[in-house]
């Protein structure tokens, strides 16, 4: 005899530890298999593009801080790119160093917190996260150097840094780039080959190449799905057309793989901090001469840059006052979440956690 | 690099396939008529030559006489991109096609532009308020809110 099922809504979230901030997903669940499922979002709605069109360029910097507060220091860049463009302001050559050492320190500390948090959903509660945080630790101390702040740095400007490392900062990075291979080295022993972990994500939430393009994911969600996809390669801004490193890509796109290109991405930004470390000039300028309110040509520009999230895009409408006409963020966590609901259908709720931790999220950015 | 295509070049090699659907093309963009963006975006993104199958963002302006739509495509297979806009001149209840049928990708960022700048999308499979609660008066973006 058949048995008779119903389906029911099981809310998880705004509140709950696995959704990385406050995001509710409204699951219809058949038993314990996920049929359908909407993401609701906007609990940390601010306004950030309304806020910005009352600010001036330089005023808007810390409001991009709070995007994806987990990546400061790359919203930093992209604003200030985005703001040079319209400019066409140059930046000095110290100051692009600084900028491409801050941002990839930014992007590693960033996979850290990606990395701990899908051990986190998988079960592994606490201990791989405070093994990231260990090391995050670190960086942050590096950061706090430089501009006197741990999460929200405010640190770049548009044509160039605020203010110059002091002079205790890089041996300090040098000794970090000596550690960091080793620590890399220690997460991989730990989890890469974790049978537990591997069972909780291999062949687990598949994106597929056209799913991937079709959805605009982007970022090591894209990658991971096989796609050598990286802005710094393919569009290269600042100066990363200097640099030598490869894009690490996924095979199959499950969550194993998100989590894999992470893993990888990180030595390859170690790779490139390594480079500029050598290569960054002594002594310099940090900034160029810019006015103090800034007035740019009457005009618009979409600049976008690789975050540690994926295409950050920023779209600015000038029309020569001092606050921009329309301010708009192109944020890559709200966009690959497009992919969740493919991605979580048929699987179980435990599952549907691991799968919505490999996308990486910042509700910050998702909310803004 | 990524190179980003002239709208007038686009525009040219676009002209005879679709007349009069292009009002305005300049080094930055070009700009078509809201009715015929579904056939343009259509050839954008499977004529070999082009392949936009990348729609890395959706955004709308508010001009007071009208609303300025802006695409930004990139195709992964040539590395290039393009601008694309398009205009909606009714205020009170302005309309555009919907391009989630081309790119999935558009869901969001169309259901976005809806709540806060008030823009209908026609087509789109479940368009509603994304970040502010149903029932919240008027559209924050729009020039005229506050």
């Amino acid at each position: 005899m058949a048995i008779n099922t119903e389906t029911f809504i099981l809310n998880i979230g705004p509140v709950h530890m696995s959704t990385h901030g406050v995001f509710r997903m409204k699951a219809v669940m058949d038993g314990e298999v996920i049929v359908d499922i909407e993401p609701v979002f906007g609990y940390l709605h601010r306004g950030i593009e309304k806020l910005a069109e009352q600010r001036t360029y330089t005023g808007i910097i810390p409001l991009t801080d709070r995007l994806d507060y987990t990546a400061s220091m790359s919203n930093n860049l992209a604003h200030c790119l985005a703001v040079e463009k319209l400019m066409g302001i140059r930046v000095p050559e110290r100051a692009e160093y600084l900028r491409v050492i801050m941002v990839e320190l930014q992007r590693i500390c960033a996979h850290f917190l990606a990395i701990g948090a899908i051990l986190n959903d998988c079960g592994a509660w606490g201990t791989p996260m405070m093994y990231m945080f260990r090391e995050r630790e670190k960086i942050f101390d590096l950061f706090e150097m430089a501009s006197g702040q741990r999460l929200t740095y405010n640190y770049m400007r548009p044509g160039g840094v605020s203010q110059d490392v002091p002079e205790e900062f890089m041996p300090a990075l040098k000794k970090l780039i000596a550690q960091l291979p080793g620590y890399f080295e220690e997460y991989d022993q730990l989890l890469s080959k974790n049978e537990i972990f591997l069972a909780r994500t291999k062949k687990i939430g598949i994106l597929t190449r056209e799913m991937a393009i079709n959805s605009s994911a982007s970022g090591p969600v894209l990658r991971a799905s096989g796609i050598k996809w990286d802005i710094r390669k393919a569009d290269p801004y600042s100066i990363y057309d200097r640099f030598e490193f490869e894009i690490p890509t996924g095979e199959t796109g499950d969550c194993f793989d998100r989590y894999w290109v992470r893993m990888q991405e990180m030595w390859q930004s170690l790779r490139i901090i390594e480079q500029a470390v050598k290569q960054i000039p002594e002594k310099g300028e940090i900034r160029s001469k810019v006015p103090a309110l800034i007035r740019p040509p009457v005009g618009e520009v979409y600049t976008r840059i690789e975050s540690p999230k994926g295409e950050l895009g920023f779209y600015i409408v000038s029309d020569h006052s001092i606050a921009p006409y329309r301010y708009h963020v192109r944020s890559p966590c709200l966009i690959n979440l497009t992919t969740l609901r493919d991605l979580v259908i048929g699987w179980k709720i435990a599952d549907a956690i691991v799968i919505f931790g490999s996308i990486d999220i910042c509700m910050g950015e998702v909310d803004r | 690099m990524t190179v980003a295509l002239s709208g007038i070049e686009v525009a040219r090699q676009l002209g005879p396939r679709f007349p009069e659907a292009i009002i305005e093309s300049s080094n930055q963009a070009i700009v078509v008529k809201k009715e015929q963006l579904t056939a343009v975006m259509d050839y954008l993104k499977n004529s070999p030559e082009l392949s936009f199958s990348f729609l890395s963002d959706i955004t709308a302006t508010d001009y007071f006489d009208y609303f300025e739509i802006t695409y930004q495509l990139t195709s992964f297979e040539h590395n290039h991109k393009l601008t694309v806009k398009t205009r909606c001149y009714d205020r009170n209840k302005p309309v555009v096609p919907s391009v989630t049928g081309l790119w999935q990708g558009a869901n969001f960022m169309e259901r976005e532009i809806f709540d806060l700048m008030g823009i209908e999308f026609s087509g789109h499979p479940n368009l509603k308020r994304i970040f502010l609660w149903e029932g919240f008066a008027g559209h924050p973006l729009r020039k005229d809110y506050l």
